[in-house]
């Protein structure tokens, strides 16, 4: 399973790469692949304010219904509306064309994984 | 997100390794470890659709009925008219409780004069198995559970007779809908049937010794290749039965619910002769109406509607969803759900409550989708 040497992780398997101040968000190859087809995506609205573990979004494939979390505090400014009108492109390339949404860091996160801990994580519930 | 339950307790079927070598994602189904997907679930469900399917159902339980009385044994224990069916055909019934709630839906198929076939749902297996017995006293009838001896596999798609004809040495086009008859498929013993639970044409194959089931299962990918047949999951047979208005057991049909208020009052044969387990009970459903109906819905927007969601009319709750998916046939997200009889769907706006939201719907008749013969 692809795990990107560039990216942060999350236990809620989420990659989120931060660059100018600016966290750019999706979910890993694992949940993708996990999920199965995903048909439906929802990811917080432009402006809206995110903080690390609270729900700001969600992901549904055929058979089931997942929440988003955002990896880090900030206000939302901008969302991958070509990925809402076709979620599809979440599962065929999750960590390009697949990215959900974009958060202005107010607070830098303190909890991320790096690629080697992801993927023992991974490992551990595959 | 939570990993697959690895438990090692769940059964497995004689497909199990052919699944595993395929990369299939495996969930434990009623106990059963059995394949989700192979690959993407549209692409299956889309496949069946357009040209076939291969399905394990080797899980669903198998109950030979037999002896001098199996007929009218099986008219006082179901619902359904079983004496009346000719030898070689098969009948969809259902089993309930002596009030009315429906223990199971059964596809129950004579093989002879005094022998009867009862597939009943993996998780049902064992109450169908032990009411029939207990229903069986005082007929001279054998009960029997002869699942561990099946395998069961489903060739589903308008593509399934072409595939499955050169493997075979019976004359397909002979074989009717909701019939079932002894022959071979790829050199093993098979009882084949024209049955299924897509929407679609197919073929229903059981083997006895479970073990042909690799054999049978490689001959028919084989066969089905050039006809773009791939094998299909539980994801992807849950979309088609839904599509196709059918019910699941655990969904639309529970031990609370008739066959009246699933829209399945038909299958209930009140003019049979003679008493059976639910007679009273269903008699006064069918007199005084159901209290509830089984309706589509069709969603106005994207987002999908699930199970357990409340059903609004006019922004008060009428109902419960009792399966909902996006439909890939349809392009939309799709549910069936109960509501209350007295609700009127025409006059007001109907939507469904989708964690906290109320998204738009329509109200349609079942079923969604309607193969063209």
């Amino acid at each position: 399973m692809s795990v990107p040497a560039e990216l942060n992780y999350t236990s809620e398997h989420e990659w989120v790469a931060i660059s100018d101040g600016v966290a750019t968000v999706g979910i890993t190859a694992f949940a993708a692949e996990a999920l199965g087809d995903i048909v439906y995506v929802e990811p917080p609205e432009t402006g809206t304010t995110v903080a690390v573990g609270e729900t700001c979004g969600e992901v549904e494939s055929t058979k089931s219904v997942s929440d988003l979390y955002s990896p880090v505090n900030g206000e939302v400014v901008d969302v991958n509306q070509a990925a809402v009108d076709n979620p599809e492109v979440i599962g065929t390339d999750p960590y390009g064309q697949g990215w959900l949404f974009k958060v202005e860091v107010t607070e830098e996160p303190s909890e991320l994984l790096s690629p080697e801990q992801y993927t023992q994580l991974t490992e551990g519930e595959g | 997100m939570t990993a697959p339950d690895q438990g090692s307790a769940l059964r497995t079927t004689p497909l199990h390794a052919v699944h595993q070598r395929a990369g299939a994602t495996l969930v434990d189904f009623a106990g059963w470890e059995m394949p989700l997907r192979y690959g993407g679930e549209r692409g299956e469900h889309t496949a069946v659709r357009e040209t076939a399917g291969l399905f394990d159902l080797s899980h669903m339980g198998e109950i030979h009925v037999t002896g001098p009385q199996a007929a009218d044994m099986l008219d006082y224990a179901l619902v359904g008219h079983l004496s009346k069916v000719t030898p070689g055909r098969a009948r969809y019934t259902m089993i309930t409780a002596a009030d009315g709630g429906v223990l199971d839906d059964l596809i129950v198929y004579r093989l002879g004069d005094e022998e009867y076939l009862v597939v009943a749902n993996a998780a049902n297996a064992e109450t169908v198995l032990a009411a029939l017995s207990e229903r069986a006293a005082g007929f001279g009838a054998l009960v029997e559970d002869r699942s561990p001896d099946y395998a069961l596999i489903a060739v589903q798609g308008p593509a399934a007779a072409a595939i499955l004809a050169p493997l075979t040495d019976a004359d397909l086009s002979g074989i009717k809908y909701y019939a079932g008859y002894s022959h071979h498929v790829a050199g093993h013993p098979a009882l084949l049937a024209r049955t299924g639970y897509t929407g679609e044409d197919g073929f229903e194959i059981f083997l006895t010794p479970g073990s042909a089931a690799p054999a049978v299962w490689e001959a028919l990918l084989e066969s089905g290749e050039p006809h773009g047949l791939v094998p299909a999951g539980l994801s992807a047979r849950d979309t088609l039965r839904l599509e196709a208005g059918m019910p699941l057991y655990g969904n639309e049909l529970d031990a609370q619910t008739t066959p009246f208020e699933a829209n399945l009052g038909r299958v209930v044969k009140l003019d049979k002769p003679g008493d059976f387990v639910g007679r009273e009970a269903l008699q006064r459903v069918a007199d005084d109406g159901p209290r509830r109906r089984l309706v589509g819905l069709v969603s106005r927007g994207r987002r999908p509607l699930r199970k357990g969601n409340t059903v609004l009319l006019d922004g008060a709750p009428v109902g419960a969803v009792t399966s909902g998916a996006p439909s890939p046939t349809l392009g939309k997200p799709v549910a069936m759900a109960y509501i209350d009889s007295g609700a009127d769907p025409g006059a007001g706006e109907a939507a469904v409550d989708v964690r906290g939201r109320a998204e738009a719907v329509d109200v349609v008749d079942l079923p969604f989708y309607r193969r063209e013969r």
